[in-house]
C-alpha cells in the first residue's frame, strides 16, 4: 500500500520540511496541545521574493539617508553612489513584491486605498513615494538635471528612508505568528541595524576608501545593532523563539551572525587601508544581512507550524489571570465557573 | 431587533442599509460528524476539490481527512478521537468511571453525543470562519478586498483580492488560505448571496441535527446560554461556550461554538487575539527604530569624516 507522494504539495509545506515527520501526518511532531499535533495557524504563503525585498527595501531606505547626509557634508563621491544604491534597491523592491502576488496584474489594487491598520498598505505608499523621490535625487546627483526637484527628492527620500527601512518589521509583527508578533518591540531594531549595515556595506565596496569613512562607520554600527538586537530578540522570546535555534531559521541565523560579525570586523580593522579587506568585509556583511532577513522569514513559517507555540502562551495568559480567554463555562445566571485548563488535554494524548 | 454587538464598520457605515448582525451558533454536542455541511458548502459556493487535481489523501487520524479550513474548505468537520486510560483524571476532579456514570446520566436524559465505551470518545465539531468582531484579516488587507458586510460578516471580494497573502498569517485561527492555481484568498462568506435573499446559509440548512444554527447573533447568544445551562444542569460539565462574549481578544465571534473540551482539543486557540490590537505599540517601536536609523547614520557621517 503506497502513501500519496507529498513532497511537492501544499500539505507537506504545512509543517516545515517533509523529512521532519512521517508521511501520513500533517502535524508537528512532539506537539502536546492539539490532537494529532496539527497547527492552529496557517503558514504564510509568501515565497523567496519577500526576504529579498526585506533586504532591498532596507538597502534603499538606509542608502537614501546616507546619500542625503553625504550630500550635506560635501561628499559627492559617496552621495552619488548612495543614490545609485538607493535607486537599485527601490527599483528591485516593487519587482519582488509584485512577483510574489497571487495576481500580479492586480498590483494596482494596493493603491486604491490607504489603510493605517495595514502596515502593508502604509508600506506600499511609503515605497511608492520613496521610489519617485529617490529617482529624482539620483538623476540630479549623477546628471545635474532637475536640480530643484532633485533637492526636494533628496530631502523627501531621506525622510522616508527610516520608515522604508523598518516598516517591514511592523508588517510581519502585525500577524498572529508567535515568533513575529512577540518580537514586535525588537524586530524593527533588527531590521534598522540590518538596513544600515546593508547600505554601508554596498557603499564601502564601491566608494574610494578616502571618501568611504561614513559608509564604513554605518556598516560597523549597523552590524553591531543588527547582531545585538537579534540576540536580545531571541532572549526575550524565550521558548517561543525556539525556531531561531533549529531548522533553516537556526542555520541561517547562525550564518548571519558569523558573517556579519566577521565582515564588520574586517572593515573596522582593515577597511581603510586594504581594498581587499573592504571588499571582503562588504560582501560578508551583505550576505549576513540577507541571511538575517531570511532567518526571520523562515522562523515565521516554523513558528506557525508549531501548535504548542500558539497554544501554550495563550494558556499561560489565562492561567496567570491576564485574560479570561474565549471560553465561558457558565450561563450568565449559572453556577459552574472555572477557566482553568483541563490537564486532560495533555493526558488524553497518552 | 437590531444593531447590537457592533463592529468598527457595522452598522455605522451602512446607515439605513444595515441589517441585523448574522452569525452561526455551532453546538458541537449534537454534531454527528455527517459532513453534510462540508458538502452543502462546496456545492452551493462552487468550491473546488482540495488541492485541485491532487489524489485523495488519507490522514489516518480518525475520520478526519479534510484536515483544516482553507481556501477550498470553508466548513471543516473535526473528528477527534480521545483515548483515556480508566484511571486517568479527566481534569474535572473525576475518575473516568465517575465521568462515565455522569455521561450515562446524560444519556438517560437524551443528551448522549458520543461513544465512551472502552475509554474512548469522539469529539466532532464543524469549524468555520469566526467572522470576528475585530477581524485581523480585514484590518491588514491592503486592498480593501476584505470588507464588513451589511450583516456584520467578513467577506473577501474576489474581484479585488490581488493575492498578497497578508490575511493568511494574520488570522489567529488559520482560516484563510491562498488557492494555489488561482492566487487569491478564499474563505467562508456566511453565504452572503443567500443572506441577501433572506435564505439561511447552505451549511445550516443542510445540518440534520441543528448543530449549526443560523440567525441574529444576539438571539443566538441567548439560545446558546440556555443550551449551556441545560447541559450543565444535566451534569455534562465539560460543556462550555467558545467565542460567545465581547470581552475576548477578537471582541467576540460572529460564528461561535459550544464545545465539550478545551478549544485546543479541537485545534482552536484558547485565547485568540486580533493582532492589530497591538498595532499602536508596533508602530511606536518601528518609529523609534526609524529615528534610531537616522540618528545612527548621522553619527556615522559625522564620525566618518576625514
Amino acid at each position: 500500500m503506497s502513501r500519496p507522494e507529498l513532497g511537492t504539495t501544499r500539505l507537506a509545506r504545512r509543517a516545515g520540511s517533509p523529512q521532519q515527520r512521517g508521511p501520513a501526518s500533517v502535524g508537528h511532531e512532539g506537539a502536546k496541545t492539539t490532537p494529532y499535533g496539527r497547527p492552529v495557524l496557517k503558514e504564510p504563503v509568501w515565497t523567496w521574493e519577500i526576504p529579498c525585498y526585506f533586504y532591498t527595501g532596507g538597502l534603499a531606505g538606509a542608502s537614501a539617508i546616507l546619500a542625503h547626509l553625504a550630500e550635506g557634508q560635501g561628499n559627492p563621491q559617496l552621495a552619488r553612489r548612495g543614490w545609485a544604491a538607493a535607486l537599485a534597491g527601490a527599483g528591485a523592491s516593487p519587482a519582488f513584491l509584485i512577483a510574489d502576488l497571487g495576481k500580479p496584474a492586480r498590483f494596482f489594487n494596493m493603491l486604491r486605498v490607504l489603510k493605517v491598520t495595514s502596515p502593508m498598505s502604509v508600506g506600499t505608499w511609503i515605497l511608492s513615494a520613496s521610489g519617485v523621490s529617490i529617482a529624482l535625487a539620483a538623476v540630479r546627483a549623477w546628471t545635474g538635471l532637475f536640480p530643484r526637484a532633485g533637492r526636494a527628492g533628496s530631502a523627501v527620500a531621506a525622510a522616508l528612508g527610516g520608515p522604508l527601512g523598518t516598516y517591514t518589521a511592523a508588517l510581519v509583527a502585525d500577524t498572529a505568528i508567535p515568533v513575529w508578533h512577540e518580537a514586535r518591540h525588537e524586530l524593527p531594531f533588527v531590521f534598522a541595524g540590518s538596513a544600515a549595515a546593508s547600505a554601508g556595506a554596498l557603499a564601502t565596496a564601491w566608494t574610494p576608501a578616502k571618501h568611504a569613512g561614513p559608509a564604513r562607520w554605518a556598516t560597523v554600527g549597523g552590524a553591531v545593532v543588527e547582531v545585538a538586537a537579534t540576540q536580545l530578540m531571541e532572549h526575550r522570546l524565550g521558548s517561543v523563539g525556539e525556531p531561531y535555534h533549529e531548522g533553516p531559521a537556526g542555520r541561517l541565523g547562525m550564518a548571519a551572525k558569523a558573517m556579519t560579525t566577521a565582515g564588520a570586523a574586517a572593515i573596522a580593522l582593515r577597511g581603510r587601508r586594504s581594498r581587499a579587506a573592504a571588499l571582503a568585509g562588504a560582501a560578508l556583511v551583505t550576505a549576513g544581512s540577507l541571511c538575517e532577513r531570511w532567518s526571520v522569514f523562515k522562523a515565521g513559517f516554523q513558528s506557525a507550524a508549531r501548535p504548542d507555540d500558539t497554544v501554550v502562551p495563550q494558556r499561560e495568559r489565562i492561567e496567570r489571570g491576564d485574560t479570561r480567554g474565549a471560553v465561558r463555562r457558565t450561563s450568565p445566571n449559572g453556577r459552574v465557573d472555572t477557566d482553568k485548563a483541563s490537564p486532560a488535554i495533555v493526558a488524553h494524548r497518552d | 431587533m437590531g444593531y447590537s454587538l457592533p463592529t468598527t464598520a457595522w452598522p455605522s457605515s451602512y446607515g439605513e442599509h444595515a441589517r441585523a448582525r448574522k452569525g452561526f451558533f455551532t453546538d458541537t454536542s449534537v454534531c454527528i460528524g455527517c459532513k453534510a455541511c462540508e458538502v452543502a458548502c462546496k456545492e452551493w459556493n462552487d468550491v473546488p476539490a482540495r488541492n485541485g487535481a491532487q489524489p485523495a489523501y488519507f490522514t489516518g487520524e480518525s475520520y478526519d481527512n479534510t484536515i483544516d479550513l482553507g481556501a477550498d474548505t470553508w466548513r471543516h468537520v473535526a473528528f477527534v478521537e480521545q483515548r483515556k486510560a480508566l484511571d486517568v483524571d479527566d481534569g474535572m476532579g473525576m475518575s473516568l468511571a465517575e465521568a462515565a456514570a455522569l455521561e450515562g446520566m446524560a444519556r438517560s436524559e437524551g443528551l448522549a453525543t458520543y461513544q465512551d465505551g472502552e475509554g474512548m470518545r469522539w469529539l466532532m465539531a464543524s469549524d468555520v470562519c469566526k467572522h470576528c468582531t475585530h477581524a485581523a484579516c480585514l484590518e491588514v488587507c491592503p486592498t480593501g478586498s476584505l470588507f464588513r458586510t451589511e450583516f456584520g460578516t467578513v467577506v473577501v471580494q474576489e474581484d479585488i483580492c490581488n493575492g498578497c497573502g497578508y490575511c493568511v498569517p494574520a488570522c489567529p485561527f488559520g482560516v484563510l488560505d491562498q488557492r494555489q492555481d488561482d492566487g487569491r484568498v478564499w474563505k467562508c462568506t456566511l453565504c452572503y448571496d443567500r443572506l441577501k435573499d433572506d435564505k439561511e446559509p447552505a451549511c445550516a440548512q443542510a445540518c440534520p441535527t441543528n448543530s449549526i444554527q443560523y440567525g441574529d447573533l444576539d438571539e443566538l447568544r441567548e439560545r446558546a446560554d440556555e443550551r449551556l445551562q441545560q447541559l450543565t444542569d444535566a451534569g455534562l460539565e465539560q460543556a462550555r461556550l467558545y467565542g460567545a462574549d465581547d470581552q475576548d481578544g477578537v471582541g467576540g465571534f460572529g460564528a461561535f461554538f459550544l464545545l465539550l473540551d478545551e478549544p485546543e482539543a479541537y485545534h482552536l486557540p484558547p485565547d485568540p487575539v486580533d493582532t492589530t490590537r497591538d498595532l499602536g505599540g508596533i508602530y511606536r517601536a518601528t518609529a523609534a527604530a526609524a529615528v534610531a536609523l537616522v540618528a545612527g547614520l548621522t553619527a556615522a557621517v559625522l564620525g566618518g569624516r576625514r
